[in-house]
């Protein structure tokens, strides 16, 4: 967090230094990005407040938490899989799913599959590489969302 | 104007005017779910304008067009370094790489590079690392960075091995 705040202060001031104009205009630009996703984060925001309500946290624990092994991998790679979440909106949700209890592991599953695999565009996909390829690249990429979230989960103990 | 912005909140007012009832009301499960969104939603207030400040910069700084200008000469490991260069400055959806995938191929990308490119704009968008490392931290971007890298490098290995040599892509 501090890490972020100084960050984003150094390059605001070199930019600033070096040109004005094109500073503001960056300014802009990622003020207008993020009146566009405001509402798809709040929409997010609400479901999940709503989800935690619902479902206790002891709960989300034994099924996605550090101990949940398989079936929360699973499910996380599934629902990444088929899900469309902008990364934008997706690190938020991310970070409030390991304040409430879920495992390292299970966050990076569901965000890798979430950008890597594509079922939902499949068919787009398709258009572009062809049955072959596209099914292919998408199966390898799966497996790799869960490769890469278990390597995590091994410096999370 | 007006239309776009009601669509687009209509959740959004939704869930306000059920607060709002259940505040009304006396309706104690609302009144609950609401403080889950104010605490989830104070933990991302502050973080935001700086990430997407940042992203703002990132945009107008970096030159695109002069990295573009690097791909498509030779399909061997400098090759695969502008690749994941060129595919880490944008950030989006991965459909969006599709388009490019298509170019890239038309340049004379190969297919091994290619898929490279589709694994590194789906992971390594430059913009986004400062959500992942506002929201989770440097350890996790960092271990997530290096062992994506090392995924889609062997699948880039594994397609062009399966795809074969008469391996095209269409202009979609």
């Amino acid at each position: 967090m501090q890490i972020l705040i100084v960050a984003a202060l150094i390059c605001l001031v070199l930019s600033l230094i070096v040109d004005r104009k094109k500073t503001f205009t960056g300014i802009k630009r990622g003020a207008k990005m993020f009146l566009t996703l405001l509402p798809a984060l709040l929409v997010v925001l609400s479901l999940v407040s709503i989800f935690i309500y619902l479902v206790p946290e002891k709960v989300i624990t034994e099924y996605l938490g550090s101990n949940s092994g398989a079936l929360g991998i699973v499910s996380a790679a599934l629902i990444g899989s088929v899900s469309l979440i902008p990364g934008f909106v997706a690190f938020p949700l991310a970070g409030i799913m390991v304040s409430q209890g879920v495992s390292y592991t299970v966050v990076a599953v569901f965000i890798t599959s979430l950008m890597m695999v594509g079922t939902l565009t499949l068919p787009l996909e398709i258009k572009y590489f062809g049955k072959k390829a596209a099914f292919m690249r998408n199966i390898l990429s799966f497996f790799g969302a869960i490769i890469i979230g278990l390597m995590i989960g091994v410096f999370f103990r | 104007m007006k239309k776009k912005l009601l669509r687009d909140y209509f959740w959004v007012i939704l869930f306000a005017v059920f607060v709002l009832g259940s505040f009304i009301f006396g309706f104690e499960p609302g009144k609950m779910i609401y403080a889950n969104f104010r605490q989830f939603l104070a933990e991302i207030v502050i973080l935001l304008p700086l990430m997407f400040l940042l992203i703002g910069l990132f945009d107008v700084w970096v030159p695109r067009e002069k990295i573009e200008r690097h791909i498509g000469h030779g399909s061997g490991p400098s090759g695969m370094f502008w690749v994941i260069l060129l595919a880490t400055v944008q950030p989006g959806p991965l459909y969006g790489a599709f388009p490019v995938a298509y170019i890239l191929f038309k340049k004379g990308a190969s297919a091994r590079n290619i898929f490279i490119y589709l694994g590194a704009f789906s992971c390594m968008a430059i913009p986004m690392y400062a959500f992942e490392i506002g929201f989770l931290g440097v350890k996790f971007w960092f271990l997530r960075f290096t062992f994506s890298l090392l995924v889609f490098v062997s699948i880039g290995f594994i397609m062009e091995r399966y795809v074969g040599k008469d391996f095209k892509i269409m202009a979609g």
